[in-house]
Formats: structure tokens, C-alpha cells, sequence
């Protein structure tokens, strides 16, 4: 399990194009950062409420790093949140940790140093560039903020006579104000930030801030990336399984508990409810039209993870769903499975095709795991031709032959349900 | 109740065997290498190892090489004569229906530009000698048929193949994979024409991660694995000095029991067998042994097709009642494919994912064998009453 993770997160810092992940490629320059600042996008037009969503994003920074090794302070200040290395730290490690925090615009590794006096500051930042791009060319603008209005110089004068510097420094750079590869932000405050990189985060809202909502998990490729899309936008997830043993095997089911795991890693401890629903398959396989199975059984499932949502706090439901990828994702379908909760249910992935949802799959480290080939033994239960465009009133009508045990059926499973925290 | 019928995937380990490995491991942990006694007090513990081992196989001491398993005295075996013997000739021959161990290690010669032949089998599951004659050429340099089968217990000819290959070309190496066969029945290398043979530790109630590869004295082959130069050069890498003492300690009890073991196994595959007729749709796989060559059957190994049940789901609805058996083979459950084997012998079309495997030990009783027939009868027609349908 670990190792999926961990799996997920060597791709993610290794991916072409985010070269600028890990700077100054194979060597050890990556010392000179011990903080960071963490940019984000969508908190900053909230209003009066905006420092609860800031409060928040704190917290699930502070969450993330605690896996980390070493120590870190999180601050937030004067609209800004930094993150600093108290000693001792991984720089992968935190990038990577800090990259699965929803909220997350972008992180900017910094070097701090202590104001010893301007000529100083001139040798650091040129140090800096030094470093930092080996090549030491390109076009460059120094973006000076005081925030410390006594420090000596004005932020204009700071980025001409830092700018000249560099200039000096390397001939083959070239300053360019309005379109420069290189953004170089110097902020004076108590220390001197410098950064110049920017590393994406995951976007969204932190988990936590929007509520929460049931998962519909299943141990497919789909489940997971629909889990993490609405937990992007800061809303908290438990997860239901619905196990068919001996039709599933326990290897299935330790395959989504892996998976709630690997999304876990986004969006905080998951609460997994696992419910047995083998006696309710063989019921409704039992009374029902075979072709209707699966919708009827799905008809079930959402009815049980509503009660399970309701009594749980949860305000939705989530599901992987995505139009016209399997009989039961028609319109005819879905309006067929949807009419039987009150909850909204939520499908991220509706939109999708499904090379769209293997790439999230891909990025988030669920994909591997998603494909492993245990489960369905349920093809029994799966028609050859099942309906595509079923009648709710057919349904309906259908379903009335369950009326004698169904209840029963479904009060059983609701009361084995197994319960686990997965993180 | 439990009852473990999948010991051809791995076996519990043998008490005596798991004293001797936790003793060598805890106490006696020298390095047989190293010059000081502790060092002499393992190399002891390796050379009563290789003696068993030697015995059982009426080989000598020289000729027995201990490995990490079945898989790596598979690779072994099959790299180390091919390379070696790459002068002689570039033709290998194996069956369809060997262990991936050997299956995978020709594909890999094949890719290095060696030939190799598939010889078919019957319905039964074995190879036809005349096929072997057949395949034989002047640049034959090796042959692998294994012992007895893992998914459906046939036993393979392997003595009078032995014959036929030294007769045709006594240069040509024969190799046996017996890592099923070691154990249930009495291997003479010597006697049968055998020059290489793999077998397993876990599989007769040792522990995993140990395997044997006898090597005839005289047989050309390279090592694969290089190092500190361990086993005569062969096999370099600090001995598996706990693992080889209880293999060979597990093999030495199972050998010391093995008559009345046979016989019991015997019985509880024939009762197993006629239990499992009496319900219909169920097709034994294999020879039967009451066959007129019923003794080319291994006395372990049930392999049985139930039509209209998938294999897993009988399997998991056996589990819920304590009762572990095999889907196809272990090696090969992870992988969703149809079984090589079952294909290779011709089977219809339903009977591959269908098809179950029963495989016994010596702790294999009749009891459990009574006790695995009733839940059968009890499971197949609620199973089969939810079956796919239109």
C-alpha cells in the first residue's frame, strides 16, 4: 500500500515538464531551501469568510507534514501561508506531500536569509541564480516587495541595483519586465525571502471546508478519480464497498481498501463502510428480469448508501459514473438509478471519456492498484445483454416482487456493516 | 472445521523441520565460509543436508546444489546447459504444459536465438514419446519434461523419456522439473536418464525460499548467479544454511513415511474422485485411477471441472466453510488467463473457468476429504441456481 503511494508520488516529481520540481537537477542545491510559499488561487476572492478557508489550509498543511520527516512551522501572514523547515528535512518529501494538499495553488521553495545590509543581499541573490540555473542565462525581472517599510531602499531602487547586479554577474542574462522566464521576488520583511520558482500544487479547496459526502467505491478505475475530483473542492469523503462474497473475494476487497487509501493521501482519513450484499444480489437475481439486474441492483446500492450517508452526516452522494461507458451509464440509466435517492448525488466524471479518467487515474497514483484483476466472479450477475434504456415504471413495477424480504435483506446489511478508518 | 487442500501451492512446514530452522538460525547462525568453528558448525549442518538430499536421490554428495526454489533451480538448470553447451547445438525441447518456471526460461532462450520445441500432450495430460523421438535432432542439446504436473497431477513419462534421449543422443542433457513430484514419489536420477533436477522445499513441508538442483557430475554447465564462488562455483551467494537443513529434514521424514502415505493419498483421491461423480456436470480432469494406467496420475492431485460454476466463486463459497483449494493452479490465479495446461490437453471451452484443484498432503485425512465432499453437495446447487442466465 505504502508503496503505491510512494510509486505515485516518484511519478508525480518525475514528470517531463515539471522539471522545475527539483532544482538544480542532481545536485545538492536543494539545501538552500528551508521554506516555502504557498500560493492559492480560489481562497483569495472569498470574502469575510475567507480566513476559514485559510485557517483550514493551514490545518491540512500541518496534516500533510506531519508524515514528513523533520519539523516544520506553518504560518499564515498578512494573506500568505509559509511554510518553514525548523532544522533538518527531506525536500522531495515535503514538495511531494505538499503537492496532495487541496487548496494548494502553487509552492514556491524560498532561501531567508538574515538582513546583514544591501551589498550582501546583491551576493546572496546573485548566489542564488547562480544556482538555481546552472546555465545562467535567460531573460530575468527582480520583483522587490518592502514589507519592511524602514528598510533602506525603495522596492523600485532594490530592483534596478539587484537587477544590475546580476547583469554584472552574468553577462548572458538579459532583463526582460514584461515577459521574463526567470520571475526573481525578493521580500524584505523581518528576513529576506528570495524564490523564483513555482512549483503547481493540486488546486481546489482544503478538504474540510465543504462538507461531506458517501462515495459509491467500487474497486474499479473510476471511484477513486470521482473521490478525489470532489474532495478537490474541500469536501470531506467516506466511501461504501459492497461486498459479494463468495461471488468477490476478499482480494477485491483489499483492493479497495488500498484504494481508499491512495485517495486518502488527498483527502484525510476515509471512513470505508464495507456492506455485505450477496443475499440482496441473490434476491433481486432471484424475483427480477435478468437484463434489469444490474440497474435494480444499483437502484439498491444507492438506497443503501443513502440511509448509511444520512445517518453519517453525509450531504451527498459520489459516484465514478460517466454517460454511455456501461449499460447502467445511459441517461436511461441513470435518471433509473438516480430516482431512488433524495440526496444529490454527484458525478464528477460524467463528462469524461475514459483515456480523460485513466490520465487522473495515472496522476494520482490510483491506476496501478485500480486494474489489478481480482473481482468479478460477479459476471453471473451481469447479463449478456442488459438493458440499456430501462422504464423506471418497468423497474418499479419489477421491484415490487422484492417487497416481501427486501426490507429485511437491506435492514441486515445495514447492521453488519464493517466499518474502518483507512488512512 | 479447516481443511488445507491446496498443498501444490505450499505445504505447512514439518515441526521437526521448523525446530531445526529456528536452531540454526538462533543458535548455530555461523556462515559455512567463515574458517572458525562457528563457520565448520554450519558447513556441518549443510553437508547433513546434501547427504540426506544425496540419499534420497541415490546421487552424491557433490551433485546436490542448494537454491533459493523451484523457479531459481528451474533457471538454473535450463540458462546454465544452454549457455554452456551452445557449441553442441542451439535446439532445446520442453512441453506445453510445464510450470512457468520452465515455460518462461525458454521463452527467454528463445530470445536469446535458441530453438525450442513444445511437445503436445494427450487428454490426459502427457506427452507421447514418439512426439519426443519426433523432435529430436542432431543439435538437441537439452530437454525439461517435468515430473508430474501442478494443475492436474499428470504424471510424464519422464524414465522412458530418459532412455529414449540417451539412446538417440547421449550427449543431449535431460532435465526434470519434480518440484510437484519430489517427495510423492521415489526419484533415481541415475536410473532414469535424468541429468538435471529441480525440486522445492515449501512443497514438501519445508521452508519457503529453499530449493534443490541436482547436477550429474561431469554435466557441462555456468553458473547464473556470480559471486563469492559458494557451491563449486556454481551457485555463489552465502548457503541458505537453515533453509537447506529443513528441506532436507522435511524430506527426510516425508521420505521415512512416504509408503503408507501413498496409499493413504491414494485413497483419499479415489474417494474424493467417486464422491465428486455423483454429482452431475462434474468432469475429472486427467487419468483416473482406476484407469488400467491409472499409476500415471499422481496420488496428490484432483483436478475437477463443475459446469455452470466459475472456479473462484466455488472457491471463495468452499473458503466461507474452511476449505482452501486452488483456482487452476496458484501460480497462475492472479492472472485472469485460461490455464495452459487445461488447454494444451484439449478441454472444452467451459471447463476452463471452471475448473478447480484439490491437492492433498501427508496431514490429509478422510475425514476431511468426507467433510469437503458434503459442503460440495451442499454449495453446487445454490451455486448453480444463480447462474448467468439470457
Amino acid at each position: 500500500m505504502r508503496d503505491s503511494i510512494r510509486g505515485s508520488r516518484a511519478e508525480m516529481s518525475s514528470r517531463p515538464g515539471n522539471r522545475q520540481t527539483r532544482p538544480g537537477a542532481g545536485t545538492n542545491e536543494v539545501d538552500m531551501f528551508t521554506a516555502f510559499l504557498i500560493k492559492y488561487a480560489e481562497i483569495g476572492v472569498k470574502g469575510s469568510n475567507r480566513y476559514l478557508f485559510e485557517d483550514a489550509l493551514v490545518r491540512q498543511i500541518r496534516f500533510a507534514l506531519e508524515k514528513c520527516e523533520g519539523a516544520f512551522e506553518v504560518r499564515k501572514n498578512q494573506g500568505r501561508i509559509y511554510v518553514e523547515a525548523l532544522g533538518e528535512f527531506d525536500y522531495d518529501e515535503t514538495v511531494d506531500r505538499l503537492r496532495q494538499v487541496f487548496g494548494i495553488a502553487a509552492i514556491c521553495p524560498m532561501v531567508y536569509v538574515e538582513d546583514e545590509g544591501f551589498e550582501k543581499l546583491c551576493d546572496t541573490v546573485v548566489g542564488y541564480i547562480g544556482e538555481t540555473y546552472p546555465d545562467r542565462s535567460g531573460t530575468f525581472k527582480v520583483n522587490a516587495r518592502r514589507a519592511r517599510k524602514n528598510y533602506p531602499k525603495e522596492s523600485m531602487e532594490i530592483n534596478a541595483d539587484l537587477g544590475e547586479a546580476i547583469l554584472n554577474a552574468f553577462p548572458e542574462m538579459k532583463v526582460d519586465v514584461h515577459n521574463p522566464e526567470i520571475m526573481l521576488n525578493v521580500e524584505i520583511r523581518e528576513k529576506i525571502y528570495i524564490y523564483s520558482m513555482e512549483i503547481p500544487g493540486p488546486g481546489g479547496m482544503p478538504v474540510g471546508t465543504g462538507g461531506k459526502a458517501m462515495l459509491l467505491l467500487s474497486g474499479g478505475i473510476d471511484s477513486p478519480v470521482a473521490g478525489y475530483m470532489i474532495a478537490k473542492r474541500g469536501v470531506k469523503i467516506d466511501a461504501v464497498y459492497f461486498h459479494a462474497p463468495p461471488y468477490t473475494s476478499e482480494r477485491a476487497k483489499q483492493k479497495v481498501v488500498d484504494l481508499a487509501r491512495i485517495v486518502s493521501a488527498y483527502t484525510g482519513p476515509i471512513c470505508l463502510h464495507v456492506i455485505n450484499f450477496t443475499d440482496i444480489q441473490l434476491y433481486i437475481h432471484e424475483k427480477c428480469p435478468h437484463e434489469e439486474l444490474t440497474v435494480i441492483m444499483r437502484r439498491y446500492m444507492m438506497r443503501i448508501a443513502e440511509q448509511i450517508a444520512q445517518e453519517t452526516g453525509c450531504l451527498g452522494l459520489i459516484t465514478g459514473e460517466s454517460i454511455g461507458q456501461v449499460a447502467s451509464q445511459t441517461l436511461h440509466s441513470l435518471a433509473a438509478t438516480n430516482e431512488v435517492c433524495t440526496l444529490p448525488v454527484y458525478r464528477p466524471l460524467i463528462g469524461f471519456d475514459k483515456q480523460e479518467i485513466v490520465a487522473v487515474a495515472n496522476r494520482i497514483g490510483s491506476y496501478e492498484t485500480s486494474i489489478l484483476p481480482y473481482e468479478d466472479c460477479c459476471t453471473i450477475f451481469v447479463a449478456k445483454h442488459p438493458v440499456t434504456k430501462p422504464n423506471r415504471n418497468v423497474i418499479r413495477r419489477h421491484e415490487q416482487k422484492l417487497d416481501e424480504k427486501i426490507g429485511e435483506l437491506i435492514k441486515t446489511a445495514l447492521e453488519t456493516d464493517e466499518r474502518m478508518i483507512v488512512e | 472445521m479447516e481443511v488445507y487442500l491446496d498443498n501444490s501451492a505450499t505445504t505447512r512446514v514439518l515441526p521437526e523441520a521448523a525446530e531445526l530452522v529456528t536452531k540454526i538460525m538462533c543458535e548455530d547462525y555461523g556462515n559455512p565460509s567463515s574458517l572458525h568453528t562457528r563457520g565448520m558448525q554450519a558447513e556441518q549442518y549443510l553437508r547433513y543436508a546434501r547427504q540426506t538430499v544425496a540419499e534420497l536421490l541415490k546421487a552424491g554428495e557433490k551433485e546436490i546444489f542448494f537454491t533459493s526454489g523451484g523457479t531459481e533451480s528451474d533457471n538454473m538448470a535450463l540458462i546454465g546447459c544452454a549457455f554452456a553447451n551452445r557449441r553442441r547445438g542451439n535446439h532445446l525441447i520442453t512441453t506445453m504444459i510445464e510450470h512457468p518456471a520452465v515455460l518462461q526460461t525458454m521463452r527467454y532462450l528463445e530470445s536469446v536465438g535458441f530453438r525450442v520445441t513444445y511437445l503436445p500432450v494427450d487428454g490426459t495430460g502427457r506427452i507421447r514419446l514418439e512426439d519426443l523421438q519426433r523432435a529430436m535432432s542432431g543439435d538437441t542439446i537439452l530437454v525439461s519434461i517435468m515430473h508430474t504436473n501442478n494443475e492436474v497431477g499428470s504424471l510424464q513419462p519422464v524414465a522412458e523419456a530418459g532412455a529414449l534421449i540417451k539412446r538417440m543422443n547421449p550427449d543431449t542433457l535431460f532435465h526434470v522439473d519434480a518440484v510437484q513430484g519430489f517427495g510423492k514419489a521415489r526419484i533415481f536420477p541415475k536410473k532414469m536418464g535424468i541429468d538435471l533436477l529441480s525440486a522445492s522445499g515449501h512443497k514438501i513441508h519445508g521452508p519457503k525460499g529453499t530449493g534443490i538442483l541436482y547436477i550429474r557430475d561431469k554435466v557441462k554447465i555456468q553458473p547464473i548467479l556470480y559471486g563469492g564462488g559458494q557451491q563449486m562455483n556454481l551457485r555463489s551467494g552465502t548457503e541458505n544454511v537453515p533453509g537447506a537443513a529443513g528441506t532436507a529434514k522435511a524430506a527426510e521424514l516425508v521420505y521415512a513415511h512416504l509408503d503408507g502415505d501413498l496409499e493413504r493419498l491414494r485413497r483419499c483421491k479415489r474417494r474424493l474422485i467417486e464422491g465428486l461423480r455423483e454429482l452431475d456436470g462434474v468432469r475429472i480432469n486427467g487419468l483416473l485411477p482406476d484407469h488400467p494406467d491409472g499409476e500415471g496420475t499422481a496420488p496428490h492431485i484432483v483436478s475437477a471441472s463443475f459446469r455452470d460454476v466459475r472456479s473462484e466463486v466455488l472457491l471463495h463459497a468452499l473458503e466461507e466453510k474452511g476449505i482452501y483449494v486452488s483456482a487452476g493452479s496458484a501460480c497462475s490465479a492472479r492472472k485472469p488467463q485460461p490455464s495452459a495446461t487445461l488447454r494444451a490437453m484439449g478441454v472444452e471451452n467451459w471447463m476452463l473457468e471452471s475448473t478447480v484443484r484439490f491437492s492433498f498432503s501427508v496431514y490429509t485425512t478422510m475425514e476431511e476429504i468426507d467433510y469437503t465432499l458434503q459442503t460440495i453437495y451442499d454449495k453446487i446447487p445454490m451455486l448453480r441456481k444463480y447462474t448467468r442466465r439470457g
